[in-house]
Formats: structure tokens, C-alpha cells, sequence
């Protein structure tokens, strides 16, 4: 039994948690969700760091919560990365890495020290005190601290949210590393739809202390009917396949089932798996294929459902390219106009698609 | 300048400060622990208890004390019943008086360090697979360390300038109660101001060296 | 209207003439002397108008703070050294000392039938710790290591010694038991001539040097009338039987 089984039912003052999961024991997930809407704390739930009296927890086929049974945090397999690091700053980064090796029994460590170092790059930082380190340098010390304990799952709480935009792009290339190379599960808490659509292959997205969606990420995210709109990041993101490479115009065609777009060439060779993320406002409708326009990728697509967006003026189409799914963002009127109905043929025209991972 | 009884008096007085602030320690991590974790009703009542020293007149405690560890008072007969004897007049007498007199000033450092600290150190150990012993050793101590110097300097600081309780409790027996604060009272009362004055100003020189040790060494307690 | 001021201005000539004939005395009053005397201050003020405003303390205290410009006008000392002492040193008026009181010395026990009449107790040795106040300070300490060095039993008990600081503190170690019995002022447990409590032995006057308390007028007094009017009473009938209530002779 793997994966992961987890039922809380928690009440504090002006917040109530309730939650019956299924998680997947593989891969990223993402616990996705507004500020207070609970995926912290269910994810210190998770890690022992909270207490839900009646819980139960299940992960990769050992109980961890049970009835009157609990198993502390420092019991519990798992690598936890803080929203600060939150690094023990009396002792050097080398030292921080040791702290939980060491109480981690030989036997049972898949992760050696150079292991962990060499993935997230820390090798020069060893001999520094946190204090002396950058906030992108820091979270990675963090996430290399938690693999050295030899997880059988890692939870990250929003590892980059303290973060500005350049330290993000610092780490994410490390992050992608963590889910490539581990065959454990990671639970990702975050709030930001980039993080989430570049990393995680699964999403629960919570709002209110409940789960309102759960489920490959690429379906999840095409669903229209979520309660917590994503606004300007809605859209889809999908698993693809570099089929060739066109050096004259630096581009590459990336497929996935059912259709291929051209994108700017990432470097990457034919024949690897990159992430490619469509979001809804870069996606136009056409009855016909049009000739004479700058855009690119032209796909024929059924529409498969429409519904309202959050603003009076504009609804969101849900597409069906082969199998995979697209969301397209348009007015009500175009929609109108072009008698949009379930089942309709149409050609999807896609400004831009970006290349995520 | 100073004669024997004198040096007598400072050597105890350096033995009483040094295994009250030892036990201090010892006794005032427990409780600065328990005060500053607990979310429980009687943390109001106990911290008021251990902050009662600040507040009372030393010869209320000392009397308090005399009166406690007496032959009828509840702690003479627990001593006794225990086959220890009475504490008055006894050095172990006046370090129990001591500990309880100075414990503010060890337990208060300690549980603002403690609570300044919060729960996130611990956590991370948690999460790398140390127990709360093991965290409360590797991450909590070194953590709270200039708490501690703090403590160990004002406990220490603050059971060598005792003079009421002991003088209550002590009965002035040399090598056994007569601390040097007692020295300088006695020679001031015998009108002989010159040994006073050595003693006094060996007290404030000391006060103010050990103040010194504390506001240098420690770069927490310069900034606040 | 004019009432109100008629009856301010009788008021005023009142407070006045009040003023006018009696006078303030700021007195220091040795600790041990704290019972009998604001009964004598009362009876004082009664009888000639003057008041004594009092303060009580070590006589050792007082020296220090007289010597340092304290506004005391009289000293009531625990002995007859100190204001010996600031006469010679000129901080008292030359001629004004008197021994107001003579204290008896005591052996006192909290305990009922631990003492003797006799004082055979100290021979016997039968007890673990004699309190006794510190004799390089109070004279009653002094006058104790006296009687036991007459005694003959001053090696015996020297290590069962505590010394209170002053005989107030002395009394507190015998009267909490901490102390099995120790040498107190009579004054002390005595209540209208009688011992109140435990079991006492009134040490014999012949055993020790009297211990005299004198009082002296200091620098600050001269030329003030109370001053003078209450080292007259105290050597008065009035004042005199007070103090022998309280177990001092004169």
C-alpha cells in the first residue's frame, strides 16, 4: 500500500479544518489554496507538528495517526523544508546537514551527505554560519538538510514564498532536480499557479479549511468549475515530448497527445520530457483556419464545455485537442458571435505557450 | 588591610554564590522551560510566586524562612523528618535560602531566552529526528546561551549582595554564615569604617566587573 | 461671612499660642527601649505640653548618621559608650549625659521548663544552639560572653553560638524556635513586671558590667526647651515607674 491516506477534522477559534485524502505516492503534489485556507495546515498535520485528537494518517502503508496513537514528528520518516529555512543558526551549514544524518540509523540512509550537497549545490557554503548565507541559499541548505535524514516523503511548506523573483528562478532548477531524481513523494504547499504548474503532477486545491479539487494536475486544472478562480493564471499545463528541432528559427515542436505546438528552443534535446503551460488568456477561438497571422499554433479542438468567469464580461471554454485538454478565455459576446456550443468544431489559436520545465 | 575573618568571609561568600548560581541553574531550567511553553492557568500564579523575591523585602523572605525551616514550621519538620536536621544557622541553610531569594533572577533571563527563541527551532529538530531531550540539549541550550550567561551573572551577582535573609537565618557563624555583606554590616555597626570600607569597595569593584563581563560578552543583552 | 473669618482668626491665635509654648524634640531611640517608650512620650506631652517626636534604630545607626548631619536633637542609647563618644567628639552638649535606663540581662527558652532559675542549663549543656546577640556590637552580647566566661562554661558553649545582629533579632531565633534559649533583654519577655512566655532565668546584676543606657542632648538640641524638659522627666517618678514595668532599673 503505497501513497498517502490522510483524515483530520480540526476546529480553532475562526477556523475549522476538514479534510479525507487520497494522495498519490509519487510525484509532486501540490496543496494549493489562498492564504488561511488551510494547506499548511495540513501539512504540519501531516508532519506531526499539529495535533488533530481522532485523526488519521496512513503513509506509504504505516500508520501514522490512529485513534489514541501518534507517532511524534522525530519518529516519523519524513524531510520537512520550512517557509524560512529555518536553519539552526548557532551552527555551520556542514553542521546544520549533519544534525539530522547523524540520528538517522545507518541501515536505513539512501542519502549521503555529498548526495544532498551535489543536488542542491551547496558545496561552497559549507563552512558558513546561516547568517552569512543569501535567502536563496538558505531555502537550498534547508531542502538539502531535510534529504540528508534519507525521507520517504518530503513536505515543503512554501519553500520559495520569502523569496523575490531572481532567488525563484535560483531554486526552481533545484526543486525540478528533487522531483526528477527522488522516487519519493513530495507534498508542495504553495499559492503561487507558476510554482504549481512548473512542479506538481498532482493538486489538491483547498479552500476554507476543505478540499475543493483533487487530482492529476493537468485535468484539475482545466476543470472550469473551481470556486477559487485563478484569474490571469488560468490555464492548463501539459506533459510533453520534444519531437524536433528547427535551428534556422531556434524553435522547437513539443507534443503531447492528441496535438504539437512550436515553442522557442529550451535547449532541450529530441526526445525529452518538458512541461508546457497554456494559459487561458493566450488562447483564441476560430470557426476557420485563418492564413495571414503571426500566430503560430493553430489546433483544431472540440469545444467541450463553456462557463462563466469571474468577470460579467468574459466566459472560459474548455477544449478537447485530441484528448488533452485546453482553456480558452474570451467575451461573452465573441462567444455569442460565434455560437459556441458543446460539441463544436473549432481551431484553437494560441499566442503563447510557455515552456515550464 | 583585610584580616582573616574578613578573607574568611569572602571565600564563603564566593562558595555560597557559586553552588546557589550551580543549583540555580540546575533547579531554574525546569520551571523557565515550563513558564515560558505553557498556554496553562497557572502560569499567571507561578510566575507571580517566582517574582515574589523581586518585590518582598529581603528580611520578610528571611523571616518567612526562619520561621518555615524552625522546628514547627512545615520545612524544620520535613528536615527532620528526613534526618537532616534544621537549616537555620547552616550553610545549607542559607543556600536553600539563597536559591529562593536569587531564583528570579535566574529563572527570568532563562524564560525570556526560551520564550525569544519560540517553537521554530524545535520544530526543525523535530523534523531531523531529534527527540525533545535531544533538541532541548543540541538546539534549545546552545540556542539560549546568552540567556544563560545572563542568569549565571545575576544569580550570582545577586546572592553575593544578599545581606537580609542571611542575616535572618545565618546567626553569623564564621566559616559557616558570616558572608561578606554580614562583614561590612558588623563593621559598620562596631563603628570600624575602615575595614568596612575595604570590604564595600572590594563589593562594588566586584558588582561592577561582573556587570562589565555581562554587558561585554554578551551582544544580546548590549542591544536590548 | 464675618464668622468664618472671626472663627480663622481665633483658629490661627490657637495654633498660635500653641506654638508659642510647647516645642518639638526629635529623639533616637535605641531598638530595645521601642516599648516603654512612647508610653513616657505620651505621659511627657501630656504633662508639659512638648512633644517628642521618636525614632527607633541601632545605637551603632544612629552614631553613623548623627556623625553625618542628622537633625536628631537626643539620643537614647543602648549604652553608655556612643554618647560618651559624641561628647568627647564634640557632637553632644558637654555635661547633658545621664543613664536613663539599666537593662537586665536574660536567659530565655520559648520552651517551658527548659530554663532553670538558677541558669544550671548552661552547665548541663543539654540544647544545640545559644542565641545571643553579636557582643562586638550590642552590650547585652557583651554582658552575655561575661556571665559565661564567669560561669566557667564559655569553651563549652562558644560553638553552639548564633548571633543575632541586634537583640531583636536575637529574640526572633529563640522565639521561632530556632534557637533552644538565648540571652535577651528582660524587657523583652517581660509583660507588668512578670515573665509572659516559656522559661527564664533573670540573670544576676553581679554577673555582668551594668549595662547603662545613657542618653545625651545633641548639638541640635541646644537651647531647645523640650530637649532639656525630656531629660528631666526621664529621670522623673512618672518616667521611672514605666521603665521598671518594662524590666529596666534606673
Amino acid at each position: 500500500m503505497t501513497g498517502i491516506q490522510a483524515r483530520f477534522h480540526l476546529v480553532r477559534s475562526g477556523f475549522s479544518l476538514d479534510v479525507d485524502l487520497e494522495l498519490p505516492g509519487r510525484g509532486v503534489t501540490a496543496l494549493f489554496g489562498a492564504s488561511g485556507s488551510g494547506k499548511t495546515t495540513l501539512l504540519r498535520l501531516i508532519a506531526g507538528l499539529e495535533r488533530a485528537p481522532g485523526g488519521q494518517l496512513r503513509v506509504n502503508g504505516d500508520t501514522w495517526q490512529s485513534g489514541g496513537d501518534f507517532l511524534p514528528t522525530h519518529r516519523r520518516p519524513l524531510g520537512y523544508v520550512f517557509q524560512e529555512a529555518n536553519l539552526f543558526p548557532h551552527l555551520t551549514v556542514r553542521r546544520n546537514l549533519q544534525f539530522g544524518l547523524k540520528r538517522v540509523a545507518a541501515p536505513t540512509r539512501r542519502v549521503s551527505l555529498d548526495q544532498a550537497i551535489e543536488l542542491l549545490g551547496i558545496g561552497h557554503l559549507l563552512e558558513r554560519k546561516p547568517d552569512r548565507l543569501s535567502g536563496g541559499e538558505r531555502q537550498r541548505v534547508g531542502m538539502a538538510r531535510a534529504l540528508a535524514v534519507s525521507p520517504r516523503i518530503l513536505l515543503m511548506d512554501e519553500p520559495l514564498s520569502a523569496l523575490d523573483l531572481a532567488r525563484k528562478q535560483e531554486i526552481l532548477p533545484y526543486l525540478e532536480r528533487l522531483h526528477d531524481e527522488l522516487d519519493i513523494p513530495i507534498l508542495y504547499v504553495s499559492h503561487a499557479p507558476d510554482e504549481v504548474a512548473r512542479l506538481a503532477d498532482h493538486i489538491v486545491v483547498m479552500d476554507a479549511g476543505r478540499v475543493v479539487a483533487a487530482g492529476p494536475i493537468t485535468d484539475t486544472l482545466a476543470r472550469l468549475d473551481l470556486p477559487i478562480r485563478l484569474g490571469e493564471d488560468a490555464g492548463v499545463v501539459l506533459d510533453a515530448v520534444v519531437e524536433e528541432r528547427d535551428p534556422a528559427w531556434h524553435l522547437a515542436r513539443v507534443a503531447f497527445p492528441g496535438g504539437s505546438v512550436w515553442v522557442r528552443d529550451g535547449g532541450h534535446a529530441v526526445g525529452h520530457h518538458v512541461r508546457v503551460r497554456i494559459l487561458a488568456r493566450d488562447v483564441s477561438l476560430a470557426l476557420t483556419r485563418h492564413s495571414g497571422t503571426s500566430i503560430l499554433n493553430t489546433l483544431p479542438a472540440a469545444v467541450a464545455e463553456i462557463a462563466d468567469d469571474a468577470h460579467p464580461a468574459l466566459a472560459l471554454v474548455r477544449l478537447n485537442v485530441g484528448g488533452s485538454p485546453l482553456v480558452a478565455r474570451l467575451t461573452r459576446r465573441s462567444a455569442q458571435t460565434l455560437a459556441l456550443a458543446p460539441g463544436q468544431l473549432v481551431y484553437a489559436q494560441i499566442k503563447a505557450v510557455a515552456l515550464v520545465g | 588591610m583585610l584580616e582573616s575573618t574578613d578573607l574568611a568571609a569572602v571565600w564563603l561568600t564566593l562558595k555560597l554564590a557559586g553552588v546557589t548560581t550551580s543549583l540555580l541553574l540546575v533547579l531554574g531550567t525546569p520551571i523557565a522551560w515550563w513558564l515560558a511553553r505553557t498556554r496553562s492557568w497557572w502560569k499567571g500564579p507561578v510566575g507571580a510566586l517566582v517574582a515574589l523575591p523581586i518585590v518582598l523585602p529581603p528580611t520578610v523572605i528571611g523571616f518567612y524562612l526562619l520561621v518555615a525551616l524552625g522546628p514547627n514550621g512545615p520545612g524544620g519538620q520535613l528536615t527532620q523528618a528526613l534526618g537532616l536536621g534544621l537549616l537555620p544557622f547552616t550553610f545549607a541553610g542559607l543556600v536553600v535560602a539563597s536559591v529562593f531569594y536569587s531564583l528570579p533572577f535566574v529563572v527570568q533571563p532563562l524564560q525570556n531566552a526560551f520564550e525569544a527563541m519560540g517553537d521554530k527551532p524545535l520544530e526543525a529538530a523535530a523534523t531531523l529526528r531529534a527527540s525533545p531531550l535531544d533538541a532541548f540539549f543540541s538546539v534549545v541550550l546552545p540556542l539560549a546561551r546568552p540567556g544563560y550567561l545572563t542568569a549565571t551573572v545575576l544569580g550570582f551577582a545577586h546572592t553575593v549582595g544578599e545581606f537580609g535573609v542571611v542575616l535572618m537565618i545565618g546567626g553569623n557563624i564564621p566559616n559557616e554564615t558570616r558572608v561578606v555583606s554580614v562583614q561590612i554590616y558588623d563593621h559598620v555597626e562596631a563603628m570600624e569604617y575602615a575595614q568596612a570600607h575595604g570590604l564595600a569597595a572590594g563589593m562594588v569593584v566586584f558588582s561592577f566587573l561582573v556587570l562589565l563581563v555581562l554587558y561585554t560578552l554578551n551582544p544580546t543583552g548590549r542591544r536590548k | 461671612m464675618l464668622r468664618i473669618t472671626q472663627l480663622t482668626m481665633a483658629l490661627l491665635v490657637l495654633l498660635g499660642s500653641q506654638s508659642a509654648l510647647a516645642d518639638e524634640v526629635q529623639v533616637a531611640v535605641a531598638a530595645n527601649f521601642t516599648a516603654p517608650m512612647p508610653r513616657i512620650a505620651a505621659e511627657f506631652e501630656k504633662d508639659t505640653g512638648h512633644k517628642a517626636i521618636l525614632a527607633f534604630g541601632a545605637t551603632g545607626k544612629f552614631y553613623a548618621q548623627i556623625k553625618n548631619g542628622a537633625p536628631f536633637q537626643m539620643l537614647l542609647a543602648a549604652d553608655d559608650e556612643t554618647p560618651a563618644k559624641l561628647e568627647k567628639e564634640g557632637l553632644a552638649l558637654a555635661g547633658s549625659r545621664f543613664t536613663y535606663a539599666i537593662g537586665r540581662l536574660v536567659l530565655w527558652s520559648a520552651t517551658p521548663g527548659l530554663v532553670d532559675d538558677k541558669g544550671d542549663v548552661l552547665k548541663k549543656g543539654d540544647f544545640s544552639k545559644l542565641a545571643l546577640a553579636n557582643p562586638k556590637l550590642a552590650p547585652y552580647g557583651a554582658a552575655a560572653v561575661e556571665v559565661l566566661t564567669k560561669l566557667g562554661v564559655l569553651g563549652a558553649v562558644q560553638p553552639k553560638f548564633v548571633q543575632g545582629e541586634n537583640i531583636a533579632q536575637t529574640w526572633q531565633f529563640i522565639g521561632t524556635g530556632n534557637a533552644d534559649l538565648g540571652f535577651i533583654a528582660l524587657s523583652q519577655v517581660s509583660k507588668d513586671g512578670k515573665i509572659s512566655s516559656g522559661s527564664a532565668w533573670v540573670v544576676p546584676g553581679h554577673l555582668h558590667t551594668p549595662i547603662r543606657q545613657d542618653a545625651v542632648i545633641l548639638n541640635n538640641g541646644k537651647g531647645n526647651p523640650a530637649a532639656e524638659a525630656l531629660a528631666k522627666y526621664l529621670k522623673g517618678d512618672k518616667a521611672r515607674a514605666i521603665i521598671k514595668a518594662y524590666g529596666y532599673e534606673y
